[in-house]
Order: structure tokens, then C-alpha cells, then sequence
């Protein structure tokens, strides 16, 4: 038993086909070790033993009757960003903490479609707005690689939950690097799709032109799987794309041979730690052992990437978040003397600090007189930072670069200074703003022990082609299957 | 440039979040460091950039205009802070 908390997904979809263990005992597996390893951690904030018990005899009804599929019966957590219905869905906010979903979001609808059981809602940055997981209203989410560090943000308890083996797989959502960044601080593969490729329907929407869901699991396989049952075209998101569905994990099993991997120059300046440097640099070289050849790349316009990313991100969130009125759902303040001091209580107490920073910030930048200097100049030099994509990918397959410049840091290390724990994105932005998916595999250990990520940028659409790449590097090393070892 | 209390008292007031006198002073220092670190956008040459709002081209679709949606005014209603008579509850505003 105890060893399917170690279980790649396609094993444990084995073991449910033939019956070595049912969806009850195994969502009661990990319900057990939620309630034994979760209280230091964090990681999940709802659990609900009777309804994920519920869903995991319905999977095994399914799993009788033959109508399952590859994935009824596993368990999975969602990130509180995720609208579930009959849940609290928090999104890791004061303002949202008494909300329970009275809709699916769609991802949540097509996974639980599969027949995924649900072990309950993970912890993350306020409004999925940080890099470290220090601003969630419910407090931090710890790394189970070393408690006192961060598990990385936004999605830091999707992250830390997989880590400790409290679920096989989680959802996450990238804006600026929140899925790739918390997989690289805790030792996990995660992936962010080309934007439009997972429905945002129910996905609380923090900045909307560079939002995007998806799957973190322990490896690429894993990944691969559950982007099937999460991608596609739904109507209720405008910015859904209309495309041919895919198997992400039909190339899986290619060889590297000739594969062309281009280094940005720009992401192997000065920066990264030089562990992390030691760490990609010994992947790199597995990958020529693979039979891929590596050579530089020029994304001259990256190192805009933040400056850029931190006047749209926050223009499109004060947007987003003028939603939170105290009206209609979420925190009313207890005292006001009109409609307006109720509004501006009301998100003045229901808000936490970064969060009201960013939407203040993006007030101004779209306030009259400053729009074309702020907003307008952001999305001119967006198009520039896109554009080096374009050229870049016209001489390789992928790109490869740290995910992270450092391993995990200790609490407060950057939370006292805004712009430093802005840049803790510095790698990531950059495929946001241009839409590009990107993935984080880890690649070794560095200072403190502590977990690396190398991160892949494909071309657009190029899902299946960076699961191969992570996948063929994980068939040659073992990263991707070590455990920390308090939660053993 | 960089902001005074008057400016971050009137982008508070547009946001509609309230802050205290003693919040305001803070929030000066850290919006007007965060709004340094943007300044460097300023320096690049945009000239005949075209912006780039979105990260894919896509055209608003249209549906037929029927009903799709379903009356579930008591599930929605349930989860606001105050309902009468299916109607949400504000501050008195027209006197």
C-alpha cells in the first residue's frame, strides 16, 4: 500500500483496473497521510473526508461497470483558485474565506469527468498574487524539503502537497511563473500550456491575458495525462481556443536525437546561484548525452520581461478585482455609513497588503494621463518581448534555462521588499507575456539540499514536444522520483 | 515622477480601498519603489511597436441569442452577504 504514494499515475490507474487496491483505499491512503503530514505543512486548506470518500465509491462504480477511464479513481487536489462546487473555494483570501462555489470551474468539471476523486482545496498566494506563498489569508505553506524555507508561489500548496505525497496530482495556475516556480522549489514537474489551451471558466481571474491552468504531478508522463483530461475548447471562456484535440503524451517515447535546445544568453548571465548553475548545467550536458546539441539564443528583450509584467499583471487585477464590492458574494465590513465606505472597507479589510499594492498599482498605471506611458508602453514592449521568442525558436526546438535563480529561500527572506520577491520570476515572465507554454522538471539538488528545477520553453502549442524532452531526461535520471525525508 | 500622499489618497479613493492616514505614508514608499523599478520601460524605443493586449489572436465569437442559462437566482444569492425578496442588500442611496 505503501508504496503507491510513489506511483506514477499510469500505475495506479493499473492497479485500480485490476483491482489491487479500489478509489475508496486509496483516497483514504492519502486522506491519512493529509490528516498525519498536512498540520506543519499547510498545503491543504479544505478537506472533506465524506465527500472525497463519496466521489472515490462513485469511481469505483465506474471502475466495475468498465466505463472508467484512465484516471477514475485517482485522487487530486485542486488550488483554491479553482471555482468547486460545494466547496469553499478561498482563493487564499480574507475576502473569499465563507465562499463556497455554487458552480465548477471547468477544469474541475472535465477532471472530475474522468473520474478524478477530489481529496480537497490547496493553499496559495492571495489571488494567486506571489512567488512564495507567504501573503495566503490562512497563513504559509512550508516545504516539506525543509520547513523553515518557502515552497515557492503562487501554487506553493499544490506544490508542497505533491512533495509530501499527500496527493499524486494537483492543478495549478501560472500567471508569471506559479506553477513552474513552486514545481522547481519542491522537487516536482509541472507544466503551464499555451494560453487558451485550458478553459479559465471558474478559474478566479487575476490578470487575464496571462492566466493559464495546469496540471503538477511527479513526472512528465503523469503530466501528459492529465493535460488530456484538462485541455479543450469551452465556450464560456472567450479566449479559449478552437483546435483539434491532442494527445499530449504521443511523443513521449521519441528519441532526443538531433534535438536542437537553444540557451538564451540572457537567462545564463549574472543572476543565478551558482548551485542552480552547477545543476542545469549537469542537465544540459545529459541532454547531449541524449543526443540533443545545445546553443545560444538571443532573447535580447527578456530583462523587461518584470517591469513589463508588473504594470499589465496589475492593470488587468484591478480590473479583475473590482468585482470584490462586498455585494453580491465575499467579505462585507461590519461597519459603514454609506454605499461607497462600504465598498472601500470591505476591500480595504477583506484584501491582504500585496494584493491591495498590486491593485493600486494598477489604478494609476491606468488612470487618466498615465495609460499610454504605463500601459500602452508595457504592451508595445510585450510584442517586442514575443517577437525574440519568435526569432529564437527559428533556430531550435526548445529552450532551456533555470526555472529559478536560487533554490527555496527562508520565510521573510523577500517579503519585506516587493521588487525583490518580484524578480524571483525573473525566467518565467517571459513566456507568459508572449503565451508560450513552459514546463519545470527537477534537475538535482543544490545549497540546503534543496530541490532545482530546469525549465523548458516550447513553441507554441509545443506541449508535446517538451513532455518528450522532460520525459527522455527522466527516463535517464532520477530526480523527479526523490522524496523529503520528514514525510516519509 | 514619483507620487505624494495627495496621489495615493486619489488612487486609493478610484480603487475604492480605504487607508489610514499611517498606511498611506507606507504605501507611498512602496508603490513609489515599485513604480521606479517600472520606470526603466520608459527607456526603450517603442517607436511603431504595435501594443500587444492580448498573447494570442483570437476574435470575439458570437452565439445565437437564445437562453443558455438556467434560473439558479437562490444558489447565488446564497453565498451574498444580504438578500431580501431576491434582491441584494446596499446602503440606502437615493435619499
Amino acid at each position: 500500500m505503501s508504496d503507491l504514494i510513489n506511483s506514477s499515475l499510469r500505475e495506479l490507474s493499473a492497479a485500480l483496473a485490476t483491482k489491487k487496491v479500489s478509489a475508496v483505499e486509496l483516497a483514504t491512503l492519502f486522506l491519512d497521510r493529509i490528516e498525519k503530514f498536512n498540520p506543519p505543512l499547510n498545503a491543504f486548506i479544505t478537506t472533506d473526508r465524506e465527500r472525497t470518500l463519496a466521489q472515490a465509491r462513485t469511481a469505483d462504480e465506474r471502475l466495475n461497470t468498465g466505463a472508467g477511464t484512465q484516471l477514475t479513481g485517482i485522487p487530486l487536489g485542486h488550488k483554491d483558485i479553482f471555482c468547486t462546487k460545494g466547496w469553499r473555494t478561498s482563493c487564499g483570501s480574507q475576502m473569499l474565506a465563507n465562499f463556497v462555489s455554487p458552480y465548477d470551474a471547468n477544469v474541475v468539471e472535465k477532471l472530475a469527468a474522468a473520474g478524478m476523486v477530489t481529496l480537497g482545496k490547496l493553499n496559495m498566494d492571495e489571488f494567486a498574487m506571489g512567488s512564495s506563498n507567504e501573503t495566503s489569508y490562512f497563513g504559509p505553506v512550508r516545504n516539506p524539503w525543509d520547513v523553515s524555507c518557502v515552497p515557492g508561489g503562487s501554487s506553493g500548496g499544490s506544490a508542497a502537497a505533491i512533495a509530501a505525497r499527500l496527493t499524486p496530482a494537483a492543478t495549478g495556475t501560472d500567471t508569471g511563473g506559479s506553477i513552474r516556480q513552486p514545481a522547481a522549489l519542491c522537487g516536482l514537474t509541472g507544466l503551464k500550456p499555451t494560453y487558451g489551451v485550458v478553459s479559465r471558466y471558474g478559474m478566479i481571474a487575476f490578470a487575464s491575458s496571462l492566466d493559464q491552468g495546469g496540471p503538477m504531478a511527479k513526472s512528465a508522463e503523469d503530466c501528459a495525462l492529465l493535460l488530456n483530461a484538462m485541455a479543450g475548447f469551452d465556450t464560456r471562456d472567450s479566449t479559449s481556443l478552437e483546435r483539434p484535440t491532442e494527445d499530449y503524451g504521443r511523443d513521449l517515447e521519441k528519441p532526443l536525437a538531433g534535438l536542437k535546445i537553444g540557451l538564451p544568453k540572457e537567462f545564463f548571465g549574472v543572476g543565478m546561484d551558482a548551485d542552480v548553475r552547477a545543476a542545469v548545467d549537469a542537465a544540459l550536458a545529459e541532454y547531449r548525452k541524449l543526443g540533443a546539441t545545445t546553443g545560444e539564443v538571443q532573447l535580447p528583450n527578456s530583462g523587461l520581461s518584470v517591469p513589463a509584467y508588473y504594470v499589465i499583471a496589475p492593470a488587468e487585477a484591478s480590473s479583475n478585482l473590482s468585482r470584490f464590492d462586498g455585494v453580491r458574494y465575499g467579505y462585507r465590513a461590519p461597519e459603514y455609513n454609506d454605499l461607497t465606505e462600504m465598498y472601500s472597507r470591505s476591500r480595504a479589510q477583506g484584501f491582504g497588503a500585496e494584493v491591495k499594492r498590486r491593485i493600486l498599482i494598477g489604478t494609476y498605471v491606468l488612470s487618466h494621463g498615465y495609460y499610454d506611458a504605463y500601459y500602452l508602453k508595457a504592451q508595445k514592449i510585450r510584442r517586442l518581448i514575443a517577437a525574440d521568442f519568435v526569432e529564437a525558436f527559428k533556430q531550435c526546438d526548445v529552450i532551456m534555462g533555470p526555472t529559478s535563480p536560487s533554490v527555496a529561500f527562508a520565510f521573510g527572506a523577500k517579503s519585506a521588499d516587493p521588487v525583490q520577491m518580484y524578480l524571483s520570476d525573473i525566467y518565467t515572465i517571459s513566456t507568459n507575456l508572449a503565451g508560450l507554454p513552459g514546463m519545470s522538471l527537477p534537475c538535482g539538488f543544490g545549497n540546503n539540499n534543496m530541490p532545482v528545477g530546469l525549465q523548458i520553453i516550447g513553441n507554441w502549442f509545443g506541449e508535446a514536444k517538451m513532455l518528450n524532452v522532460a520525459h527522455q531526461y527522466q527516463k535517464a535520471t532520477d530526480w523527479h522520483t526523490r522524496m523529503p525525508e520528514g514525510v516519509k | 515622477m514619483s507620487l505624494n500622499l495627495e496621489d495615493v489618497a486619489r488612487i486609493a479613493r478610484l480603487a475604492r480601498i480605504e487607508l489610514s492616514a499611517a498606511e498611506r505614508e507606507a504605501t507611498r514608499d512602496q508603490l513609489n519603489d515599485i513604480l521606479g523599478f517600472i520606470e526603466q520601460l520608459q527607456a526603450v524605443d517603442t517607436t511603431g511597436i504595435e501594443p500587444m493586449a492580448h498573447a494570442v489572436d483570437v476574435v470575439q465569437r458570437l452565439r445565437p441569442d437564445v437562453v443558455t442559462e438556467t434560473d439558479r437566482r437562490a444558489d447565488f444569492q446564497a453565498v451574498a452577504p444580504e438578500t431580501e425578496a431576491g434582491l441584494y442588500l446596499v446602503p440606502r442611496v437615493v435619499e
